[in-house]
């Protein structure tokens, strides 16, 4: 016990006075940071995760928080941070693990990036009076098409073009798992895109049967541990994806632990009750450019060339000759996803520290894609880290073809970032599988918010293209014209290929 | 502004350039005195199967020499000369315009299936961007373009275009806002046999000249205009697409049009929208496109600037405005405008 122990990282706060002492955050909390003693409310701030459940549930307003009430001895380099992990791990010996996206205080790129609009020379188009086509089609193009004329005068494609997905908006839902997050959390997901005619990824969680209604809207993932994966999920799924790396953890693989694994998740997965499951951090089969090649186009065969195939990447700092390489396959999209992409664990070491942003990533993808002339052959999906509509057109403008979202989507259902989705206990019924929290999580509200917030920025993209004097998502992709850097360096706006403000 | 007129014969039959000048001319109103151009087709008669190139060197002691060795590796000069200019009042000369008739050595140029134009577009752009004080601003047969900074008329007149005689011509009057007062800002674009007149803007420019760009063209003119050019021709000459077609894809019908549409058309567009979708233009523009066998003019997708066509029956008009057709042929029959992305095609008759 010599190292004690360490000062509170947040202070919850109640207002005698406002409480009545209804006690609804002893119920909510499933950290139990609230109890109730004899009609006496009794906090233990040390288990608050700042999750706002009680906060948000507090019909009175009376509970306040505050983070870090203790300071440390104020140091630039030794931060209370570094501090804590160090006493963490010297009485632990082991891994830190994190949830949710890059914690660092790394400058967003996003943030450091400004979108044009017309003035004058070119008029901006109000899209409440003109059409505005944001639909996106995401799938392999021939590089070129051969026509012929028919008898009676028509012109006919000559090429088969590979099926795509249509996308009503260029937003899409990523990949999180039955498992990382509740079913409901999964349901709402998919009632949602359906609604708005958009896509969600299973991630590697197999697909439960009550997400059948929706197939035709979902992505399955097959990722290193093959969880879940048969004829039957592959032919349901609209398209399929292969995971090869997430950008939270580039490099690792991941660990569902058994405690997790109930029994409708075991027959979902098609593993044991109970058993942990560990997605290895490479595929066994694939162990080089080639390897994927060839699982690719198994999963074609698989589904008899009626199905686009993903793969999707962790940004590294080579990730522009991976994706040529996974172009010059028949892969239909490269999916990266940048260092801030959430998860539900990671060591920490790796969520704050491996991989690089994903602005940087898509205009260098874009920009090797473009030299070799290939770029419109497959579509780039970007994610990780994309907070709103801004984000998403500037993602665009930068190249991508569409974007996932992830965390943006369970904030809409309630998540509140407090990042202890590894610990099972989501008093949102999000990342949770224990049902008296899961069933906090309505299934037909989650998705109408879920659906309302894709609406919304679907909406908010239509007028900054209306205002760049644009009238179609295709006109907005690798348009670095219509983007200025404001004090970025120099280097910076190479590898973007971006000018800076006021050229 | 801008202001764009040109005309085709389908018969053929060469026009002098005096009632173009007056038709441009008469649009005065769309520009500002700081460029103005004109390009015909069938003016070089005697040197039908050379290149014409005409490059504006900024003096011929520096520059012109690199250019000569660079063409006498890829081919022979059959002819050049100064192109004859007359001093006007208020046109100031900033370079001076040359031509050469060139003809390029085919087996120079491997793994091309056209290698005659893919060494004139690869001589080109390695003039255009490598070599200081020479620029090429018209690289087709048996054409050529005539452009300075200054008044239509003055332009006209500098160049005499009257002295020369074409069966397709296309004049345009600039009201320049991003390069104003450069010669090789102002219109027609060419290369090879494409030559463009464009009113507008185009916001799609970074993607389409990310696009051509990464199909072997390089974007030199400081101006958005230039890649329609590469794009017709990279359409046209690389992939085989007719006007329609190319129409099509720079100008393409929207989505909701295309779901309407019966099957055979419906896939059509569709497949088009997809493979060339970076090639799809934004922004506002009325443009036209010439080459030997032909001119086609379009808008953007909403119509954002004007386009009115007048056809006679051997000659077709396509125009900014009314007035300047009226100013050529004060009885004209057929006027109308065309609707917003609709190619207008004249073609010669052969």
């Amino acid at each position: 016990m010599s190292l004690g122990s360490v000062p509170l990282r947040y202070k919850v706060d109640i207002d005698r006075e406002q409480c009545m002492r209804c006690m609804r955050c002893v119920d909510n909390c499933s950290y139990g940071a609230f109890r109730n003693e004899e009609g006496k409310l009794i906090v233990n701030s040390r288990k608050c995760t700042a999750c706002h459940r009680c906060i948000s549930m507090c019909p009175r307003d009376a509970i306040s928080l505050k983070d870090r009430p203790v300071d440390y001895r104020a140091h630039p380099l030794w931060t209370s941070e570094a501090r804590e992990d160090i006493i963490n791990q010297s009485r632990t010996g082991k891994i830190v693990l994190a949830g949710m996206g890059n914690a660092k205080d790394f400058p967003s790129i996003f943030d450091r990036l400004v979108l044009d609009a017309c003035q004058v020379t070119n008029p901006s188009i109000d899209p409440l009076r003109e059409p505005m086509e944001l639909k996106t089609h995401i799938g392999k193009k021939p590089s070129r098409l051969e026509f012929e004329e028919t008898v009676d005068g028509d012109i006919k494609v000559l090429n088969e073009i590979a099926p795509n997905l249509e996308l009503q908006t260029p937003i899409m839902i990523g990949h999180m798992s039955y498992g990382a997050i509740s079913l409901n959390a999964q349901r709402s997901i998919a009632q949602a895109v359906a609604k708005v005619g958009t896509f969600m990824g299973t991630g590697e969680g197999g697909l439960h049967e009550s997400i059948y209604p929706y197939q035709d809207n979902t992505i399955v993932q097959v990722a290193s541990g093959r969880f879940g994966v048969d004829i039957n999920y592959l032919e349901r799924g609209a398209a399929i994806e292969i995971k090869i790396g997430q950008g939270a953890k580039p490099g690792i693989g991941g660990h569902l632990p058994g405690e997790k694994v109930c029994s409708d998740i075991s027959c979902t997965r098609m593993i044991p009750y109970g058993s942990d499951a560990i997605s290895p951090a490479p595929h066994h089969d694939i162990y080089s450019i080639e390897d994927l090649a060839q699982l690719v186009r198994g999963l074609k065969e698989a589904t008899e060339w009626k199905k686009p195939v993903f793969v999707k990447v962790a940004a590294v700092h080579n990730v522009a000759a991976i994706a040529a390489g996974i172009a010059r396959s028949k892969a239909d999209a490269v999916v990266i996803d940048g260092f801030r992409g959430g998860t539900g664990a990671a060591p920490k070491v790796f969520r704050d520290n491996v991989g690089i942003p994903i602005e940087a990533a898509i205009a260098s993808v874009d920009k090797k894609l473009n030299e070799q002339g290939i770029r419109n052959e497959i579509s780039i999906i970007a994610s990780g880290g994309i907070r709103n509509s801004a984000d998403i057109a500037k993602s665009i403008a930068l190249g991508a073809d569409a974007v996932y979202i992830g965390t943006a989507a369970l904030i809409a259902m309630g998540c509140r970032v407090c990042g202890n989705c590894y610990r099972g206990l989501c008093p949102w019924g999000i990342a949770t599988q224990r049902e008296d929290l899961v069933d906090r999580l309505d299934i037909d509200s989650g998705a109408q918010q879920v659906a309302n917030l894709i609406n919304a920025w679907t909406y908010e993209l239509s007028e900054l293209m209306g205002a760049a004097g644009i009238n179609s998502i295709e006109s907005l992709r690798g348009n670095r014209e219509r983007l200025r850097a404001y004090m970025l360096d120099e280097g910076m706006l190479n590898v973007l290929q971006v000018k800076p403000v006021g050229a | 502004m801008c202001g764009i007129f040109s005309v085709i014969d389908r018969n053929m039959t060469r026009m002098d350039g005096s009632s173009i000048k007056a038709a441009l001319s008469s649009m005065d109103e769309r520009g500002s005195g700081e460029g103005a151009g004109y390009v015909a087709y069938g003016i070089y008669p005697d040197f039908p199967d050379c290149y014409a190139l005409h490059i504006f060197f900024d003096n011929i002691v520096d520059h012109k020499s690199k250019v000569d060795e660079l063409l006498s590796k890829w081919g022979v000069i059959i002819h050049q000369e100064e192109i004859p200019t007359y001093e006007q009042p208020s046109l100031k000369r900033q370079h001076i315009p040359w031509r050469y008739f060139f003809k390029p050595y085919k087996d120079l140029m491997v793994g091309s299936l056209t290698p005659e134009e893919d060494i004139i577009i690869k001589t080109v752009m390695d003039i255009n961007s490598g070599i200081d004080g020479a620029l090429v601003f018209s690289s087709g047969k048996n054409m050529g373009v005539f452009k300075a900074a200054g008044w239509p008329e003055d332009v006209a007149n500098f160049y005499r275009i009257e002295d020369y005689r074409g069966y397709i011509w296309l004049a345009h009057n600039r009201y320049p806002t991003n390069t104003p007062g450069w010669w090789g800002g102002a219109h027609p674009f060419n290369l090879l046999n494409w030559s463009v007149v464009h009113n507008g803007e185009i916001t799609s420019y970074g993607t389409n000249r990310q696009y051509v760009e990464s199909n072997g063209y390089k974007c030199t003119m400081h101006t958005d205009t230039e890649v329609v050019a590469y794009l017709f021709d990279y359409l046209g000459r690389r992939h085989k697409l007719t006007e329609e077609l190319i129409v099509k894809a720079l100008a393409p019908p929207f989505w909701d049009e295309i779901d309407s549409m019966p099957l055979s058309k419906s896939e059509l567009n569709r497949a088009i929208r997809l493979i060339y979708g970076p090639a799809l233009m934004n922004g506002p523009f009325g443009i036209v496109v010439a080459q030997s066998d032909g001119i086609v003019g379009f808008t953007d997708r909403i119509k954002l600037r004007p386009l009115v066509v007048g056809d006679d029956g051997t000659k077709l008009y396509i125009s900014s405005e009314e007035a300047a057709i009226r100013r050529v042929d004060p009885n004209i029959g057929e006027i109308y405008m065309p609707k917003a992305g609709e190619p207008v095609i004249g073609r010669v008759v052969k």
